[in-house]
């Protein structure tokens, strides 16, 4: 088990250490721009070529890379080409930002989802395609049309919450409370439309099975069978499409995190990249990478706990 | 060499009727409609509008709909807003297809080498994993000092970012189709892999990647217009998301120049997602929505229990039960069966697969399909009414007064569960004992059916142990409350020969010693005369003939029975001459 952990991080800090150098190889045919940007308007060839050199970045490629891995090794992810700032703790800050938006999306889709997919499953019949029907229209509204409207309808026409700015949850609860209640909103109306429609298919495959009938012949009732039994079966699939949702939400959460001026990792990178803030793209990077290792493992660890067949020891 | 294999003659015929479908289809035709309408307008885009894109004009700046020949009026900067939205047209439908096209490709090409190769396998699944890793948008965001907002260029990088679904789509698909028969076929006949690949395979798993396909385009879209919402990608290109965004900005003076993107964008969207789901609907063959089980509301004719007779354990009386084909009729399976069941005793229901038996089995315990309908009939266990009685009047019959044993024992274990823990959550369920108790009748009880090592089978998964062993699992779940009623369903078909006979010879040694009927369902006269004192024989839904085991062996009165009693095989009569057909000798008895 501990082997299994240790062999999957170690595989995971190979990925992360291609992610990493492929991106850099990407920026690196960019640096005289960024440079350029960074001088401003009166930037001449001359001076470029000074301040490439000044900031190391004429050296060969290869070494630049090596020097920056060195750094992290070391725990140092250096500092933005713009502001000065440590990247290491701008990343963390902006990521807490976006997560404390992700992670309360995610808990009420998956409260919904379940709640949505397990009555169309059992009940059928109109309930079944009033959610198909709910899900459906979650997949069809892009979430940018659907956290426009919220704004004018919420915040420009009744005035009842903020139209944008975000409160750090640990500033103030209640005022981030309602900062988030429209981002919210706009990410888990999408989100929900996927999870809903995976645990209404797998748990309407689950309660046509075999041992679904014996375990109702036992005379077992049926709320054991469903939550127990086939919901538990049908929530490996599930989980999946919710690691995805979540690593999609990581950068996903962008267009949200602009429209509402929140200050997230969507919009750190954003700017970054529109800067050419080479630091912080490659601590970027770095940080979502290792974020996407760790979530698929621990998927993967609740999968095979689910799953006795999946188990990996 | 056997060209004759390949699906060259049923491809066209099935590709010509799934069209043929899809045109029937209202959703497929509007929405198919809506979407070539659109595409039609974004290429016609220089025979319908004068202006360019990018032209502006200081007089038409917000200037309104309809003014001069700006059909929709000008926005901010003077361009003609009709203008922009057809070109926003045409940058979708290009960022659709390269999207589309790069996932397809990539996805296609490596799923179907990586599911059909099982060696190049665990390089195809590295690489996706590797792709899967980076953060979808983060990426081209990331990316932007190289792409330098190139709607084209970013959406080649989208495409390889949407290709580890089509991967793992397709890859799951061929894995499937692989040892399909006709898969096997042609590789046996020495076609060469790659045709086998493009011709067979390809062939069988065409309508989910279709149907995905439906599903990428609209991923790029919205990332294009999101990313140009973002002001990534280049002034000139016009897309609904710089449109979108510069109309959120001017939304209190145009409020008009938000919609129109908005509205073109979303009825894209909602086409396509329309369009997707109607293909699966054709490709993939609906499943009809199944209908809550109508026993209660259509129960034509209830017979009342006759007083003075003595009490039967169970009576059947004109049991029918229909199901709803895909035209809305209703097919009837079991048609005005008739059974009756005393205290103790074993009755022998038989007839080959397909003709009611199981169906009958399961009415009798209340678990038919959501979508089977009782028309007519009655079940009565011990004088009590089971068809129309609640979930809740049934749940406490079962296990307590009825049981049951299935015919495939490893798909009727729950594969999460430990044995142990589902045989006394049954226990527990139908009799009022605390965990410890259970545990130890269980242990008990898997003793008695003959488990070696109880302990050891009452802690393993389902898949650790044999399909002999779930069977007696099975079995001991199903006596665990005593019920005076054990149903049957063809125990032994699914186990080895010399396995069954031991079942057998445990059934009916349980049902000595714990006074159990039992209904044993069954195609096999040979158990049936081992075990039963009755027979009943049923064919195409309806019973033909009852009676004592001894009577039907010595002289069965219906053709039918006597068909299936030929059919018995034993060592004495290795059968030489060609199996008759059962519609010949029933021809010839009719005569």
């Amino acid at each position: 088990m501990l082997l299994y952990v240790a062999r999957r991080l170690a595989t995971g800090l190979v990925l992360a250490l291609l992610v990493t150098l492929i991106t850099f190889l990407l920026l690196a045919p960019s640096f005289d721009a960024i440079v350029g940007n960074r001088l401003g308007a009166g930037a001449t060839a001359e001076s470029i070529r000074a301040m490439k050199t000044q900031m190391g970045l004429d050296r060969p490629v290869l070494a630049q890379y090596s020097d920056w891995l060195a750094r992290v090794a070391r725990g140092d992810l250096g500092d933005s080409f713009f502001t000065g700032e440590r990247v290491g703790h701008t990343v963390g800050q902006h990521l807490g930002v976006t997560m404390s938006i992700v992670l309360v999306t995610l808990a009420l889709s998956v409260a919904f989802s379940v709640a949505l997919g397990v009555t169309a499953a059992w009940r059928g019949g109109i309930a079944d395609r009033v959610v198909q029907a709910v899900s459906l229209t979650g997949h069809l509204v892009p979430n940018l049309l659907v956290a426009i409207a919220l704004v004018y309808l919420l915040s420009i026409r009744l005035g009842l919450l903020p139209a944008t700015g975000f409160t750090p949850l640990t500033d103030d609860p209640a005022t981030w409370a309602r900062s988030i209640v429209i981002p919210v909103t706009a990410l888990l109306i999408a989100s929900m439309a996927g999870l809903t429609a995976q645990i209404r298919g797998a748990m309407t495959d689950e309660l046509r099975k075999d041992y679904v009938r014996t375990l109702r012949t036992r005379g077992i009732p049926a709320r054991s069978i469903i939550l127990r039994h086939a919901l538990r079966n049908a929530s490996g699939p599930a989980l999946t499409v919710l690691s995805f949702e979540f690593i999609a939400m990581l950068g996903g959460a962008l267009i949200i995190e602009k429209v509402f001026a929140i200050p997230g990792f969507g919009s750190y990178a954003f700017d970054a990249s529109l800067q050419g803030d080479v630091p912080v793209i490659m601590g970027i990077t770095l940080f979502a990478v290792l974020l996407v290792v760790v979530v698929n493992l621990a998927v993967d660890l609740v999968n095979g706990w689910l799953n006795p067949k999946a188990r990996i020891l | 060499m056997t060209d004759g294999l390949g699906p060259t003659r049923p491809r066209a015929p099935r590709r010509t009727a799934a069209l043929r479908k899809l045109l029937r289809d209202p959703q497929a035709l509007t929405t198919a409609t809506v979407l070539l309408t659109v595409v039609a307008l974004g290429l016609l885009a220089p025979v319908l509008t004068q202006h360019g894109v990018n032209e502006a004009s200081l007089e038409h700046v917000d200037a309104d709909p309809g003014t001069g020949d700006y059909l929709l009026g000008g926005d901010r900067s003077g361009r003609d807003i009709w203008a922009r939205l057809l070109g926003s047209v045409n940058t979708s439908v290009v960022s659709a297809l390269i999207g589309t096209g790069v996932a397809l490709v990539i996805g296609l090409t490596a799923g179907l080498v990586g599911g059909y190769y099982d060696r190049l396998r665990s390089i195809t699944e590295w690489v996706f994993s590797l792709v899967m890793t980076f953060p979808g948008l983060l990426l081209l965001i990331v990316l932007m000092p190289m792409t330098k907002g190139d709607h084209r260029v970013t959406m080649l990088i989208f495409g390889v970012l949407l290709s580890p679904g089509v991967y793992r789509l397709v890859r799951n698909l061929v894995l499937g189709v692989k040892n399909e028969l006709f898969v096997d076929a042609a590789r046996v006949s020495g076609l060469p892999d790659a045709r086998i690949l493009r011709r067979h395979v390809l062939f069988a798993i065409r309508g989910p990647v279709i149907i995905a396909a439906a599903f990428l385009c609209n991923a790029s879209i919205g990332v294009q217009a999101g990313l140009a919402f973002l002001g990534v990608g280049s002034a000139t290109v016009p897309s609904f998301g710089s449109m979108i965004s510069e109309g959120f900005a001017n939304l209190y003076i145009e409020p008009l120049q938000i919609v129109w993107p908005s509205l073109l964008l979303g009825v894209i969207t909602v086409s396509l997602v329309l369009f997707g789901n109607a293909l699966r609907d054709v490709l993939e063959g609906t499943v009809s929505a199944p209908s809550k089980n109508t026993a209660r509301s259509s129960l034509a004719t209830r017979t009342a229990p006759v007083g003075a007779t003595p009490p039967e354990l169970l009576v059947i009386e004109d049991l029918t039960i229909a199901y709803p084909t895909p035209s809305g009729e209703l097919k009837e399976v079991v048609s005005g069966v008739h059974l009756r069941l005393e205290a103790g005793e074993t009755l022998g229901l038989v007839g080959e697969s397909g003709s009611g038996k199981t169906q009958t089995a399961f009415a009798s315990l209340g678990v038919l399909p959501r979508e089977a309908v009782v028309t007519r009939g009655s079940i009565r266990l011990e004088g009590r009414e089971l068809l129309g009685a609640s979930e809740r009047e049934l749940q406490r019959l079962r296990g307590r007064t009825i049981g049951y044993v299935p015919q495939e024992p490893m798909s009727n274990l729950n594969p999460s569960f430990t044995v142990g823990a589902e045989l006394a959550e049954g226990l527990r369920a139908a009799a009022d004992v605390s965990r410890a108790e259970a545990r130890e009748r269980m242990l008990t009880l898997l003793e008695r059916v003959g488990i070696p090592d109880p302990p050891r089978t009452f802690a393993s998964y389902p898949h650790q142990i044999s399909g002999g062993m779930a069977q007696r699992v099975l079995i001991a779940g199903a006596v665990a409350a005593g019920p005076k009623l054990l149903i049957a369903d063809e125990p032994t078909t699914a186990l080895d020969v010399t396995v069954q006979a031991e079942i057998l010879d445990l059934l009916r040694d349980l049902q000595k010693e714990l006074h159990m009927a039992v209904l044993l369902v069954t195609h096999n006269f040979g158990i049936v005369a081992d075990s039963c004192r009755r027979i009943a024989v049923m064919r195409q839904g309806e019973i033909v003939e009852t009676g004592t085991c001894l009577d039907i062996f010595r002289a069965a009165e219906h053709p039918y029975t006597r068909m299936l009693l030929d059919s018995v095989l034993d060592e004495h009569s290795v059968r030489r001459d060609p199996p008759p057909s059962v519609s010949r000798i029933l021809a010839k008895e009719e005569r």
